[in-house]
Order: structure tokens, then sequence, then C-alpha cells
């Protein structure tokens, strides 16, 4: 049976941590450590997760958690997994968190050197979509039009001129045991996912998009909900990849309005009708693959 | 083990370990100050559907008694769980 808010371990480990309030960050770690259990020993390169989680003295994680290097989170996993059967344990999960540009850029190297090797660990991503810890500036993950500090939004060039870089289908290409896509606005989904991913031996991908108030310019009450809307517009999707096939895990009936989404962020008030049919063009296109090539 | 709020507080160099390692879940202060507004929980009207305990982003509501109850020292006041709340049953109070 599924992992629920009822059966879920009540035992918090990433507690008293210095995140923004109404971090979806947080929230993903928190829910990630709670289905893996006390054996889960958690990496965490440079980013906003390590940045709040060890203040010392203030240790936040209830369980084994160190701080990789920025460009070395899935070799640090590889090293605890296999210092750990080198002991002759065997029960713990090598788990790392890592952030959007600590993945898709600065760590995409290491991350694909595991996934070669199909060491038995377990990468998620939380993807707040730019560097939030360093002041908000652009990562591969950042999408379309979003004004960040290295792109800001002008007269001429209106925010993010690049498209958000498609990592799930990245670590997909790699034929990996197992990969998914979630959002922290539907845990129970992202639940369900990591607890599979804990069952399966190999490599294991997560990718959770998780809000940032702070980044994204939205009330701190709103990242649940915001996170919903991204999957209900249909700009982010809930996806898993297993044996080779992926499989669609939630199609909404009828996209909600792309525009009222990208208007409650600050990052995207800019945005002219021309940016918005943009952005509607291409989730069109994206879902037309995806309707395609997913079961 | 849950990460608590420790009475001893290292600051001489004795206190500190030698090795890059620490106690985990160590914590020596409260986030209680960050608060503008304070959830409270109206627990007649709590059903304990655990919503709120499942999307808050700092784990600070916990179950009690079949409904839930909040960890006023780490509660940050971001408002999830009255958004959460599908009875209506938290509303945010002011911080005097």
């Amino acid at each position: 049976m599924a992992v629920t808010a009822k059966t879920l371990n009540e035992t918090e480990f990433f507690y008293g941590h210095k995140a923004c309030a109404g971090c979806g960050g947080s929230l993903a770690v928190r829910i990630a450590l709670k289905v893996l259990g006390e054996n889960a020993i958690a990496v965490l390169p440079a980013g906003c997760m390590s940045a709040v989680g060890f203040n010392f003295p203030q240790l936040c994680f209830g369980n084994n958690a160190i701080i990789s290097t920025f460009a070395g989170t899935a070799s640090m996993l590889t090293g605890v997994q296999a210092g750990l059967k080198a002991q002759g344990i065997t029960d713990f999960q090598a788990v790392g968190f890592a952030g959007d540009g600590g993945t898709a850029d600065i760590g995409i190297q290491a991350l694909s050197g595991a996934i070669d090797r199909n060491d038995d660990i377990l990468y998620i991503c939380y993807d707040n979509e730019a560097y939030m810890n360093t002041g908000i500036q652009k990562s591969s993950l950042t999408p379309f039009g979003a004004k960040t500090t290295t792109t800001p939004a002008g007269k001429n060039i209106h925010g993010n001129i690049r498209p958000k870089k498609n990592m799930f289908e990245i670590v997909a290409a790699h034929g990996i045991p197992y990969a998914a896509t979630a959002s922290v606005g539907y845990l129970n989904d992202f639940m369900k996912k990591v607890e599979k991913a804990k069952s399966i031996k190999g490599t294991k991908y997560i990718h959770i998009l998780a809000p940032c108030p702070t980044g994204w310019g939205i009330k701190t009450d709103e990242t649940v909900e915001i996170a919903k809307e991204v999957v209900d517009c249909g700009l982010w999707y809930l996806a898993e990849y297993e044996n080779g096939q992926f499989h669609l895990n939630y199609q909404p009936k009828e996209f909600s309005d792309i525009e009222k989404y990208l208007k409650k962020q600050a990052r995207f008030k800019h945005l002219t009708d021309d940016d918005i049919e943009i952005i509607k063009k291409s989730r069109d296109e994206k879902w037309e693959y995806i309707n395609q090539n997913f079961k | 083990m849950k990460p608590f709020l420790r009475e001893k507080i290292p600051v001489n160099f004795e206190d500190v370990p030698d090795t890059t390692s620490f106690e985990a879940g160590y914590l020596v202060t409260k986030n209680a100050g960050w608060r503008n507004v304070k959830p409270v929980i109206d627990t007649s009207k709590c059903i304990g559907c655990l919503n709120c305990y499942l999307y808050c982003p700092d784990g600070v509501i916990f179950k009690k008694d079949g409904k839930v109850a909040i960890d006023y020292d780490f509660c940050k006041g971001c408002g999830i769980c009255k958004k959460v709340c599908k009875i209506k049953a938290i509303e945010l109070e002011a911080e005097k």
C-alpha cells in the first residue's frame, strides 16, 4: 500500500532549518526523508538545503547527512554506498538532494557518470528554477521569460530568452532503471515515487518542482497552490520512466489558464501577450510529444 | 530521532570536535522570531485529515489525540497550513 499522511513515519528528519518561510525545497527534502526513514544517508552539495540545514552548531538533519562539493553530489553518493557496502552494511539508502543548478548545470557530469555505472543511489533534484541560494541567478532550468538577477526584464529583452532544459528526459536517455518527475503540490504522488525508488536497485532520479516564494515573487502561503497550478496549466507534468518506457501519471482534463499562473508571480509580471503566446505554443508542442510518446 | 533544542551551546574550542563531523539533529536556536502571523488550530473543527501536517515545510505540525498541534518554537508563520486546510479550521493571528 502506498504511503500516505496517515502511515508516514512520524519522526521529523529535517527540523529547525533556516529556510525561508514557505520554502518548497525544504518541503521536498522533509517528505523524502520521512519516506526513506532513519537509514537514509543524505548528501547535499552547495545550495539552499545545505545552507539552511548546516549552520553549526544548528544541525537540522536527524539522520546522517554530509555536504559535498558543488559538482560532486552523485560521485559522493557513489562513495557513500561503496564505503558502506565494503563495511558489510546493507540496510541504508544513499540519497542526494541537489538544486536545479547543482543538477542540470554544475553536477550533470557526476550524475551522468553515476547513472552510467548504475550505482545504487537515489538522486533527488529539487527544482526551484534558479540559483536561489546565491541571489536568484538563471540556471539552465529557469523557464523562458523568467526574470532573474542575471536575466533582467528590460524594454528589449523580457527575462530569460532560453527554454527550460529537459533534464528528466536527458536522465532517462541514459537508460536509467527509474526516473520520475514530481511537484510539491502533489505530495502523495511524490511519496509514492520515493517509495518505489527505494525498492529499485540501481540509480534512481526524481525531479521535483519546488517553488521558491523569495525567487518567484509569490506569497509564502502560495507555494503549494502554485506547485499544483504549474501542473494543472501544463507547464510541468507528472511522469515516470521505467523499463525503457515513459508513463504519464496525471493528465489534466483541461489546462488551467497559463496567464493566470504566470501573472501571479513577480518574475513573470513583465511578460507581454506575445511572450505568453510563445509559452503557450511551447506547452502545446510539449504535450503533443507527451501524448505521442508517453503511455 | 527528531532534531531537538539543546541546553548546551558549543562556544569554546573544547566543546567543538576536532573533526568535521558533529552530532545529528543538534538545535540551539528557535525560529519563532521569524513569524509575523501565528496559525491557530480550532480543534473543535479539526477532523485530523493531516493535510497541514503533510504540507508544512518545517514539519512543525504533529499528530495529537487524533488531531494536530503546532510546535510554535519552530513555526515560521508561512500560512501554508491555512491554505491546505479543506475545512478551514486554521486561522492566522497577528503576532504582537
